[in-house]
């Protein structure tokens, strides 16, 4: 009686990985899935935050495909490995500061990590060949398959008959007829599976799964880099650049302004790490400051804070100003006009 | 048979199914772990880790902004 053969799927929640999993899971091998948390992951509830995005479902699309496919699904928290990845690109920065090809590098590496401590035979990501502009073209993808570690373990069963053979193929632990030849940026292959499989929802993320491809999310993160002058950041540093109007008078301070409740509920939960303010005579947002203010800069902290507040009109606002170990003060300020802060002050 | 709670406020999913997966690893079979969290996202995605691990939901509460899972290894 043959082996048993087990694989492990790199599942994103979006289709592709949905759709290769599924097909080698169709050829009968057995099949686990592995997702990456890098903290700059794009999830649903990080959206939900805002509550511009309350109808969005609240849910994990990986966890989601994970089900729709009935397989168990490991999730890894590689916040702190991931540094290196992002801080010393080897193969550079994409329009962003993402670092795609170094990013899936890192992935499958961490995968065949994986399939090595856990005794599975191989791997399957839902790369496409000209699906990606930075790490899904016919000259990187062998990149990402040697520089992983990976080699002949990596099957890419929605491309593969567009690719040399690998080694589940060669064994036969896969029919290589029963892979595909995916390739180009069209989704119509895909959505032409999914009907064939029976998958009517599923996730479509338009800007890709990371923050880092989103320009907006990028600049806060270099803006971040070059205030502090280095590169070290923390999970709280990077889910708070998510949320938030981030507005930066000088170098050694930044306010961030929670633009709804939803955002002010969360950044609540920062209130005993930052100096954090209020208006105290208007109903407004609460802010965050980050960095070492002055207590000069604190007063334009206030100015900007009642700027958003409704008292924005007022000749005087009372702000609450809290230390991060919690003790209160008042100060009333008059709060700037729109045309008083620069717009280099917002990031 | 054991019983744990972990703290999981303050992180948004899928920080709270990564520490809830960890921990489980140290507990044994019918051992109870209550987790509770702040993100509402949790409701949906802890059920749906268990379901897919092979863990029994026992229950789940909600009250204000805090959001309790409580749940049986499976």
């Amino acid at each position: 009686m043959s082996k048993q053969r087990k694989a492990v799927a790199l599942i994103s929640g979006g289709l592709d990985s949905l759709l290769a999993a599924k097909t080698v899971i169709e050829q009968g091998v057995h099949v686990e899935g592995i997702n990456f948390f890098t903290g700059f992951c794009v999830e649903g509830h990080t959206h939900a935050i805002r509550k511009k995005d309350k109808d969005k479902p609240k849910r994990n699309n990986a966890l989601w495909s994970a089900e729709q496919l009935g397989i168990k699904l490991h999730i890894i928290d590689v916040i702190d490995e991931y540094k290196d990845v992002l801080i010393n690109p080897k193969h550079g920065y994409g329009a962003n500061m993402n670092p795609c090809l170094d990013c899936k590098i890192f992935m499958v590496h961490k995968a065949k990590e994986w399939i090595k401590e856990n005794d599975f035979d191989f791997i399957i990501t839902g790369e496409v060949i000209g699906q990606r502009p930075m790490s899904q073209r016919k000259d990187t993808m062998p990149v990402i398959a040697k520089e992983s570690g990976a080699d002949e373990l990596l099957l890419r069963p929605l491309c593969a008959k567009n690719l040399p053979m690998t080694l589940p193929e060669r064994e036969g632990w896969i029919d290589r007829e029963k892979l595909h030849d995916f390739s180009g940026r069209t989704r119509k292959p895909q959505m032409a599976l999914a009907g064939d499989f029976g998958f009517e929802d599923f996730a479509q993320p338009a800007g890709g799964c990371c923050f880092l491809t989103d320009k907006s999310y990028s600049d806060k993160l270099v803006d971040l880099w070059s205030a502090r002058g280095d590169k070290e950041y923390d999970l709280d540093d990077i889910m708070l650049l998510k949320v938030g109007r981030h507005i930066r008078p000088n170098n050694n301070f930044k306010v961030i302004v929670a633009r709804e409740d939803g955002e002010a509920r969360f950044m609540q939960g920062y209130k005993k790490e930052f100096i954090n303010m209020n208006c105290a005579s208007h109903r407004g947002p609460l802010a965050l400051i980050d960095g070492k203010p002055t207590k000069e800069d604190l007063v334009v902290a206030a100015q900007i804070v009642a700027r958003y507040g409704q008292g924005r009109d007022a000749e005087k606002v009372d702000v609450t100003i809290r230390e991060k170990e919690g003790v209160e003060s008042q100060i009333l300020v008059t709060p700037f006009k729109a045309d008083e802060i620069p717009q280099e002050w917002f990031v | 048979m054991a019983k744990e709670t972990l703290n999981a406020k303050r992180l948004l999913c899928p920080l709270p199914v990564i520490r809830t997966q960890d921990k489980v690893k140290t507990m044994n079979k019918g051992d109870v772990l209550e987790v509770v969290c702040t993100d509402p996202g949790v409701l949906q995605d802890i059920p749906a880790w268990c379901r897919i691990n092979g863990h029994q939901l026992l229950e789940t509460l909600s009250e204000e902004m805090e959001y309790t899972i409580i749940l049986e290894v499976g």
